[in-house]
C-alpha cells in the first residue's frame, strides 16, 4: 500500500506575525518557515502504519515555491521514501490545493491520503474535505486514531461532542488532529540519508490545473490593541463598575 | 545509568557553532580543501535564530570571504552614513567629538542573524553538512586531546528519564574540532578550565547587550545614521551605553549594552535600557511606533590580555568563544570571521590544531587588539578616566609601555546593604514611570519568540539553591533576579515563611548573563534540547 501524505510549507508557529506596511499581507521576509505542525503529525502516522507493515511506501507532496525543498526534506530526514514538489510562487487557496492534490493521486494512485487538519498559516481546514468530494472516496477527518485492516481504515475522530469511531473503505482521505501522534525527533545520521532520497520537482503549469480564485483578499490589519485593565479600590465599586458594563443587572 | 546507545558520525572537521566565526571557517575549509568532510552543528532552531549583534559591519572579511555578498545581501543591509556620538545628562545631550574608532565611513548595519543564515546557505551548498537545531552538549575527550563532541539528547523528560520521543545525541568524532560557539560558549567553557587554557589570561570580562527592532512613525528614521551614547541613565562609574541603527523603511535597531562588572547589586541592565529609552532625546523617535522583534546576548570584552590560549590538542578556539571583539570600535563580526578564515587556513595545511595560537597572535587581527588593549579596562576607573585613557591610547597607537588588567565580572558586586532600589533610582536620577513597550521583561521575552519545551529538564544548573535563600539574599539581595533579561531566576515564597529560587527556563534567551555574573559562580548555562531558545527575526 501506497501513502500519500501533504506537507504546506508555513510561517513557523514561533514567529510573531506581522501585516506589512501595505497592509496586503504578512510579512514573510526574513521569517522563519517550517513543517505544518499537523502535517508533521501526519507523516508521522504514514510512517508509523509502514512501520507496522501495514504499507510499503510513503510519499510525501509539497505545492509550494523552490524553498518548500526544505520542509520535503525534513519530511524525508523523518523517513518518508520520496518526494514530490508541486512548484509554483503563488498562494494557492483550499480549492486550488485539492485540485493539485487530485492530479497528483491521478499519477500515484496511492490507497491512502493523510493530511493535516488545518494548516497553522490561513487556518482553513478545508483540503482534506474537498480532495475527497473531487476523488469521489471518503474521508475521515480530525483523526486522533487510525487503523488499517482488510482494506478498511478505523477512525477515531475529535468530534464536539468526544469522540467518534467510523470505518471507511480505502482509498480516502484522512486529516491529522493534534493527538493522532507525537512526531519523532529527526536524526541527524537520517538528514543525511535524506539528502540522497529522491525528490522531483513538477512545475504547476505542466499539471494543467484550472485554477478558479474562488476567494478574494480584502483588507489586511492587525486585530485591534487590547485596551488595559481597571484597579478598582472597593467591592462596591467593582460591583458599580460591572453594573456599568452591563455584566450585573 | 543505563547505558546509551549512540549514533557515532566521524569527520575530518567538526565545528561548533553557526554563527559569523564557524561558518566563515567552514566556507574557507571548503574551498581550500574541498575533499575534507566538515560537520557544523548550531543550536539555535535555524542559522541566525540565536544570532544577536548590533550591528555595523566593517565589510571587510566579508568581502575577503564572500567576494558577491553584495548581489544577494542580508534583508536588512543599510550603509552606514553619518556618525553621531552623544552624551546624555538627566535632560539633555551633548555632541561629543567621534573617536576615530567609530568612524562608521564604509560599513554597513546589518542583520547578523539574516547574514549568518546566508552564509550557512553558501556552507551547505559547498558541501558542509550543517545541522541546525544539534547543539554540541560537551567535549569528548580522550587521553588528554579532544575527539569531539556529543550532540545533546532530544526527548528527555523534566526528571532527566528518557521520554516516549527519546533521541539519544550523536557523537560526532573530528581529527579537529572548531569551537566557534560565541560569547561564554558552554562547550568552550569546559575546555578553557579543563585545559587551563585561560592560566595565564587577565581574567575575562564581559557586557550585556540589549536590542530591540522598532518601527517608528513614517519618517522619522534617517537610513544609515549612527548613533552611540554615554551617560545618563548609567553614573560614571558603570561602562555602557546606547546604539540607534537608523534603518530603511522606517526601522531603527535600539539597544544599549552594560559592563557586567557593574557593582550595584540592585542595578537591573533591562531597566537601564528602558530608561535611556526615556530620554526626551529619544522618545519622540519611539512614540507612535511598536517593537518588531527583541532580544539580548553577552559580549566578550576583555581583550587581547583575557584572550585564553586558542589551541588545545584536537581543538581550536575562535570568534567570540575565545573574545575577538574590538570593543573601542564595538564590532566583532569582521574579527570573528577573520579568527574564522585562519583556522581554516591553518587546519587545510597542518590538519592539527596546534600552531593556531601562535599564528593568530602573528596575525593583523591580533595587532588591532594590542593597539586597543587598554581603552575598555580604562574605563574601571569611570567615564572621565575612561574617555581621557582611551584619547591617550588612541593617540599613541596603543603604544604606551603598560597593559592594564581586567577584573572579574562577578567579584565585582558591592554588598548591598540592606537596599532595596538601584542607587540611580534612591538619588532620583531614574524616570519613576515609563510609558513605552515593554511593560517588563516578560513582555520582552515575548518579542524573543522563545520556546523551551516545558517537559524538559532545566538547562541553569544551580549547584546550590540553599545559598539563594541565605547567603546570596543576605549579601546581594539576588541580582539575579534583576541582571537576568528574561526574568528567568524569581525568588518567590517556599510556603513556610521563607524564600526559594524558581528558575522560569522556558524564559530563557540564551544571553549566558547569569553564568557569568552571578557573585558565587554556581550557576552552569547547559544547552536545552536542540531547537530550543529565542527565534529572532532580523536581529
Amino acid at each position: 500500500m501506497k501513502i500519500l501524505v501533504g506537507v504546506k510549507r508555513v510561517i513557523d508557529y514561533n514567529v510573531r506575525v506581522q501585516i506589512n506596511r501595505e497592509g496586503t499581507g504578512v510579512v514573510k521576509e526574513g521569517v522563519k518557515m517550517s513543517v505544518n505542525p499537523f502535517d508533521e503529525i501526519a507523516i508521522e502516522e504514514a510512517l508509523r502504519i509502514r512501520e507496522r507493515g501495514d504499507a510499503s511506501e510513503v510519499v510525501a507532496v509539497g505545492i509550494g515555491p523552490s524553498a518548500a525543498q526544505q520542509q520535503l526534506r525534513t519530511a524525508l530526514a523523518m523517513g518518508a521514501d520520496r518526494a514530490l514538489l508541486v512548484e509554483t510562487e503563488d498562494e494557492l487557496q483550499p480549492l486550488a490545493a485539492a485540485r493539485i492534490l487530485q492530479k497528483i493521486i491521478e499519477r500515484e494512485l496511492p490507497e491512502l491520503v493523510i493530511l493535516g487538519k488545518q494548516a497553522i498559516d490561513d487556518d482553513c481546514n478545508q483540503t482534506g474535505q474537498m480532495l475527497a468530494a473531487l476523488w469521489g472516496r471518503p474521508q475521515a477527518t480530525f483523526a486522533s486514531d487510525l487503523k488499517i485492516a482488510d482494506g478498511v481504515a478505523t477512525v477515531t475522530r475529535e468530534v464536539d461532542s468526544g469522540l467518534e469511531t467510523i470505518e471507511v473503505d480505502l482509498p480516502a482521505v484522512v486529516t491529522a488532529d493534534l493527538r493522532l501522534n507525537e512526531p519523532r525527533f529527526v536524526k541527524m545520521p537520517d538528514i543525511m540519508k535524506a539528502k540522497r532520497k529522491p525528490l522531483d520537482t513538477l512545475p504547476l503549469t505542466e499539471l494543467g490545473v484550472e485554477m478558479p480564485a474562488a476567494l478574494e483578499a480584502g483588507v489586511c490589519e492587525p486585530p485591534p490593541k487590547r485596551a488595559g485593565g481597571v484597579k478598582v479600590e472597593s467591592v462596591e465599586a467593582l460591583i458599580a463598575a460591572l453594573k456599568e458594563k452591563g455584566v450585573l443587572a | 545509568m543505563e547505558l546509551i546507545e549512540r549514533d557515532v558520525m566521524a569527520y575530518d572537521v567538526a565545528i561548533v557553532g553557526g554563527g559569523p566565526a564557524g561558518l566563515a571557517c567552514a566556507i574557507r575549509l571548503k574551498s581550500l580543501k574541498p575533499d575534507l568532510s566538515i560537520c557544523l552543528l548550531e543550536k539555535g532552531s535555524e542559522f541566525g535564530a540565536h544570532a544577536l549583534s548590533g550591528a555595523v559591519m566593517q565589510p571587510d572579511a566579508l568581502d575577503e570571504l564572500v567576494p558577491d555578498w553584495r548581489d544577494d545581501p542580508p534583508t536588512i543591509c543599510v550603509p552606514a552614513s553619518r556618525d553621531e556620538f552623544l552624551l546624555l545628562t538627566r535632560t539633555g545631550r551633548r555632541r561629543l567629538p567621534t573617536p576615530p574608532q567609530m568612524s562608521n565611513h564604509g560599513n554597513f548595519i546589518v542583520s547578523l542573524g539574516s547574514l549568518v543564515g546566508k552564509l550557512a546557505a553558501r556552507a551547505e551548498n559547498a558541501g558542509v553538512d550543517v545541522f541546525p537545531g544539534f547543539p554540541a552538549a560537551e567535549a569528548l575527550i580522550e587521553d588528554g586531546r579532544v575527539i569531539g563532541v556529543r550532540c545533546g539528547d532530544m526527548g528527555v523528560d523534566a526528571d532527566g528519564s528518557p521520554g516516549a520521543a527519546f533521541a539519544p545525541g550523536v557523537d560526532i568524532h573530528a581529527g579537529v574540532t572548531v569551537l566557534a560557539e560565541g560569547c561564554r560558549g558552554s562547550v568552550s567553557k569546559q575546555l578553557i578550565q579543563t585545559f587551563g587554557l585561560d592560566a595565564d589570561a587577565s581574567p575575562q570580562t564581559y557586557g550585556l547587550g540589549f536590542k530591540e527592532l522598532w518601527r517608528l512613525a513614517p519618517g522619522r528614521a534617517e537610513p544609515g545614521l549612527v548613533q552611540h551614547t554615554v551617560g545618563w541613565p548609567l553614573d560614571s562609574g558603570t561602562y555602557g551605553g546606547s546604539f540607534a541603527y537608523h534603518l530603511d523603511e522606517d526601522r531603527v535597531y535600539l539597544g544599549f549594552v552594560v559592563g557586567l562588572d557593574y557593582a550595584d547589586p540592585q542595578f537591573s541592565p533591562f531597566e537601564a535600557f528602558q530608561q535611556f529609552k526615556h530620554h526626551p532625546s529619544v522618545r519622540p523617535l519611539l512614540e507612535g511606533g511598536e517593537i518588531i522583534s527583541a532580544g539580548a546576548r553577552t559580549l566578550i570584552e576583555g581583550g587581547l590580555q583575557s584572550l585564553p590560549r586558542l589551541e588545545m590538542p584536537g581543538a581550536v578556539l575562535v570568534g567570540d568563544a575565545a573574545g575577538k571583539l574590538n570593543v573601542p570600535k564595538i564590532k566583532g563580526i569582521h574579527m570573528a570571521m577573520r579568527s574564522g578564515m585562519l583556522a581554516a587556513e591553518h587546519i587545510a595545511t597542518e590538519t592539527r590544531a596546534e600552531g593556531f595560537d601562535a599564528l593568530w597572535r602573528s596575525s593583523p587581527s591580533a595587532d588591532e587588539l594590542r593597539r586597543v588593549r587598554n581603552i575598555r579596562p580604562g574605563f574601571r576607573r569611570g567615564l572621565w578616566f575612561g574617555m581621557a585613557n582611551a584619547a591617550l591610547e588612541t593617540v599613541t597607537g596603543g603604544r604606551t609601555p603598560w597593559t592594564l588588567e581586567n577584573h572579574a565580572d562577578h567579584r565585582s558586586l558591592d554588598r548591598s546593604d540592606g537596599n532595596e532600589q538601584p542607587a540611580l533610582a534612591r538619588a532620583d536620577q531614574w524616570l519613576k514611570t515609563r510609558e513605552l513597550p515593554p511593560r517588563d521583561r516578560l513582555a520582552s521575552v515575548f518579542f524573543a519568540a522563545t520556546e523551551h519545551d516545558e517537559n524538559q529538564p532545566v538547562h541553569l544548573k544551580v549547584a546550590d539553591t540553599t545559598v539563594c535563600a541565605t547567603t546570596c539574599y543576605e549579601e546581594y539581595r539576588n541580582p539575579c533576579t534583576r541582571f537576568c533579561p528574561a526574568n528567568v531566576y524569581e525568588m518567590v515564597s517556599d510556603g513556610e515563611g521563607g524564600r526559594r529560587l524558581q528558575i522560569n527556563a522556558s524564559n530563557c534567551v540564551h544571553c549566558k548573563a547569569c553564568d557569568i555574573k552571578d557573585p558565587y559562580q554556581i550557576i552552569n548555562w547547559v544547552t536545552p534540547e536542540g531547537g530550543s531558545g529565542p527565534n529572532y527575526q532580523n536581529l
